[in-house]
């Protein structure tokens, strides 16, 4: 590759340089994010960055963007002590970084987004000239984007392509992506990750890539290393480390508690009625744009059906309609055959419950006291609610502290605000409000995203847990692992419509791949004895 | 229990009051006034004696009310400015519906009560119809609540100056006196009105009703975040109306005590402004129902002192709105203080993994 757009504002050479840090130090407050951490990029090398959330990974990355200053500890770059006060000034270095949160002006084109990225962007920009050097360029990459469609109507994977392409764009050397295939699906991934992988052997480019998924790190790094509360644990090949070693350096000696037991549901004779049904359900968006598709789907008690997909799809509208947050625009909602809406005398009456994705924007109010919080389902009811139709707020703080105990809750006092709390804690939080009675129906949406392992293991258990007592649990979960581990059947939402739904002994990874990319099912695949199987 | 966020919450607005003293005493020197005679005359207006504690007390009377009617929605999480819509076709209502009663000859019991139902219901329509058009339609509260009051004065003199003018009103069109046997009198024979007394009464009451009742959780849940209410299946569409309502009813007896304790009739005297002021007090106060009873009566006292300091230290009646202004915006800059103060920020607790 050949930059001839930008080298005069560069001021590096045209080829990866190699990038470490040394004993980088970083405190905020009582909490040391970073602990003398040294890390070694090679020059043209593809190299990992793992750990658990919380590990210092994106704290480490921001220091070396100039996001924040470290408190000690010195950024070497291609051999030379440098100083990075301002991300602008990574950038004038060629280190660049793709975000998590996309960046990308929604409602430019993909060539207005590139061109405005640039520092050196004209106050009037010739757009014939541009449009030809951009061509230029996408002649030169690896993979493309359409330049002249607007963001907005790019898929996830595509803007992720997109954001890369930028930095190419840019003429950046060491690329530091953080976590870049969450939004792709994984045939997307593997083509993204080779080419990178291919530019970074050909001497090209530098990787840093901040992941979690062991599979992408053994099958295109070449090297990692492994951050632990804020310290490196580990570090070495990645071709030569087993992913049993690598997870060893992530969680430490913490013991990870067992996996509940999934118990085989009993053969009911006869076949036992579905708990939740929804019957050709519809919803659309803002701009009246069809977001969930007709979908039919029945969840029968003691199963976890997990609905797969690339995040978009149109599970989190389908999550909305069940959490009463978007209206129905077409279809029934059925619980043992009655309808269902959800509003608060259903779900007290079908003992309906959920784990929302985000919950700090779904499932609690920040700003209310932890014991209000557990108090979202009970607090007009007795015992908090009296028979004279007052809130005792001493009987609702005798129940938190109750649940706080046994949910280990870690928090100052019931009174506190939720805010304040880690985001493992609101979960166990809303765990305790939520799994403490008896539950028929459970709506999951990725329960466990943002966490650290401890936390997730015990979430997952609690999920099985219920379905083993009986419960009917629809998982929404962009985490595919997650699905496969948790679901006796899985189904897979693609542009708001959903696949069969499928047994998950009888399917793969692979194949609901392909399905999270587009593709239609094989018929073959379906189970012929499955009654449960519908196609929408 | 008093926890930080309780310390926050009183030292912050006292703050904005004693910094809005400083930036007005800065407005006085800038006149060439002396600040210290203001604070002065202040004192002897508002509290120095009997006579003017009566004054400040029956100007706070609808401050305390209107300070609701802006607290309730905006513990759900609404900016209404419709108290003042409220007042007016409140008050009017309340004039028009004594009109044939009184005629009648009713007892004067009855024809209050009746007044002070009409003017709540249609206050509480009122106010609840810009809740209904956030709820339903989408359209922003605190536009359409503002629109609405002035619909409602335009509906209100168009009404009085039309089909309602009583023929004796020559130079200030007036709907009929009610005549002095329909009159409510002072309390316990000061010139305070009955209206103190239901500020008082109401401010109780709706500080049970949102601290200690299913109904005021479910509002606050709603306030906070409206996304988690929806989640637990709470009925969000109908709180809010409810909330506005409740703000609508407030400020509709504010016009009932205006009709019935001090003007007799509906005209323009209505539109005080005190639909207006009242968004102030509940600021002051924090939307906290109690904390709207004292603020009211400080802001009752600067109002009493007002002709004092007019005539005394020969400033223009705007003078009062000046000082009322700087308080408003020192009270909203204050707001972004809130949990950022040194000793405010609780420790993060649980393990950050």
């Amino acid at each position: 590759m050949t930059p001839a757009t930008l080298s005069g504002i560069s001021q590096h050479p045209d080829r990866a340089m190699s990038l470490s840090t040394q004993q980088m130090t970083k405190s905020f407050g009582a909490l040391c994010a970073l602990d003398h951490v040294s890390l070694n990029v090679a020059a043209g090398s593809f190299h990992a960055l793992l750990g658990e959330n919380g590990a210092g990974k994106s704290t480490l990355v921001k220091c070396i963007m100039g996001f924040y200053a470290a408190d000690a500890g010195a950024i070497i770059l291609d051999g030379q002590r440098v100083a990075m006060d301002s991300p602008r000034q990574a950038q004038m270095r060629g280190i660049g970084m793709v975000y998590q949160h996309f960046t990308l002006v929604p409602c430019l084109t993909a060539a207005e987004n590139l061109v405005i990225a640039r520092p050196d962007a004209p106050g009037i920009i010739h757009w014939r000239t541009e449009l030809r050097r951009l061509e230029a360029f996408m002649d030169r990459m690896p993979f493309r984007v359409s330049l002249n469609r607007h963001v907005a109507d790019l898929s996830a994977g595509e803007r992720q392509k997109l954001e890369i392409l930028k930095l190419l764009y840019l003429d950046q050397r060491v690329l530091i992506l953080d976590e870049p295939t969450s939004v792709m699906t994984p045939s997307e991934a593997d083509e993204v990750l080779t080419l990178l992988g291919g530019m970074a052997q050909r001497g090209e480019i530098t990787v840093l890539m901040i992941s979690h998924k062991f599979r992408e790190v053994k099958a295109f790094c070449d090297s990692f290393t492994v951050l632990r509360h804020g310290r490196v644990t580990g570090t070495g090949s990645a071709r030569s480390a087993t992913i049993d070693e690598m997870s060893h350096m992530m969680v430490g000696e913490t013991r990870l508690r067992a996996r509940a037991p999934r118990k085989s549901r009993p053969v009911a004779q006869p076949a036992p009625l579905p708990r939740l049904t929804l019957d050709a359900i519809c919803a659309d968006d803002q701009t009246g744009r069809r977001v969930v598709d007709n979908v039919t789907l029945d969840i029968y008690p003691g199963e976890i059906v997990g609905l797969a997909g690339v995040s978009g799809n149109g599970q989190s509208a389908l999550v909305e309609i069940l959490s009463g947050q978007r209206p129905l625009a077409g279809g029934r909602l059925l619980i043992g055959g009655k309808p269902f809406s959800p509003c608060r005398t259903d779900l007290d009456r079908y003992k309906v419950f959920g784990l929302p994705e985000e919950p700090m924007r779904n499932a609690v109010v920040p700003r209310m006291s932890v014991a209000e919080n557990m108090a979202f389902r009970s607090f007009d009811k007795p015992p908090i609610m009296s028979r004279t139709g007052f809130i005792s707020p001493s009987r609702m703080r005798a129940i938190a502290e109750q649940l706080i105990a046994r949910y280990n809750v870690q928090t100052a006092s019931a009174d506190a605000a939720i805010e304040t709390l880690s985001g493992g804690n609101v979960q166990r939080a809303i765990l305790a409000r939520e799994l403490s009675g008896q539950v028929e129906v459970l709506i999951v949406a990725n329960p466990c995203f943002g966490l650290d392992f401890a936390s997730v293991a015990e979430i997952r258990a609690q999920i099985m847990d219920q379905r083993n007592r009986g419960a009917a649990v629809l998982l929404v979960s962009e985490d595919l692992d997650e699905v496969l581990d948790l679901s006796d059947r899985v189904g897979v939402m693609s542009a708001g419509k959903l696949a069969a739904v499928i047994p998950t002994s009888d399917t793969s990874r692979a194949q609901i791949g392909k399905q999270m990319g587009g593709a239609e099912l094989k018929p073959d695949i379906r189970h012929p004895g499955d009654s449960h199987a519908r196609v929408s | 229990m008093l926890n930080t966020r309780v310390i926050e919450s009183v030292t912050i607005p006292l703050a904005a009051l004693l910094v809005s003293g400083l930036v007005f005493s800065v407005f006085l020197l800038i006149l060439g006034k002396s600040p210290a005679t203001f604070a002065s005359l202040v004192w002897t207006g508002g509290f120095s004696s009997w006579f003017s504690i009566q004054n400040a007390l029956q100007r706070a009377a609808p401050l305390i009310l209107t300070g609701l009617a802006f607290a309730i929605p905006a513990r759900i999480g609404l900016t209404l400015l419709g108290a003042e819509g409220a007042v007016v076709i409140g008050g009017f209502s309340a004039a028009v519906v004594a009109i044939p009663l009184v005629t009648a000859g009713m007892p004067a019991a009855f024809v209050w009560l009746v007044m002070a139902s009409a003017a709540m219901v249609v206050g509480a329509v009122w106010v609840g119809l810009a809740g209904w058009l956030k709820h339903h339609r989408g359209v922003n509260e605190t536009i359409s609540s503002l629109l609405l009051t002035y619909i409602a004065i335009a509906i209100v003199s168009f009404l009085i100056e039309g089909p309602f003018r009583d023929p004796g009103s020559a130079n200030k069109p007036s709907t009929m006196p009610l005549g002095t046997d329909y009159r409510i009198g002072g309390m316990f024979d000061s010139s305070v009105h009955w209206g103190l007394a239901a500020g008082l009464v109401l401010a109780v009451a709706l500080w049970v009703l949102m601290a200690r009742t299913p109904f005021g959780f479910a509002a606050r849940m709603t306030g906070g975040n409206l996304r988690a209410a929806q989640g637990q299946g709470l009925p969000v569409g109908r709180l809010l109306v409810a909330c506005c309502a409740i703000a609508g009813a407030c400020a509709g007896i504010v016009g009932f005590f205006e009709i019935a304790a001090i003007h007799g009739q509906a005209n323009a005297s209505l539109a005080a402004g005190y639909g207006f002021t009242g968004i102030l007090v509940a600021f002051l106060a924090r939307h906290n129902p109690l904390a709207v009873v004292p603020v009211a009566i400080l802001f009752g006292a600067l109002d009493a002192a007002g002709g004092l300091i007019q005539r005394r230290m020969e400033m223009p009646d705007a003078t009062m709105l000046v000082l009322q202004g700087i308080i408003f915006v020192v009270l909203l800059i204050s707001d972004t203080f809130h949990g950022r103060l040194p000793f405010g920020t609780s420790q993060r607790t649980g393990a950050r993994t």
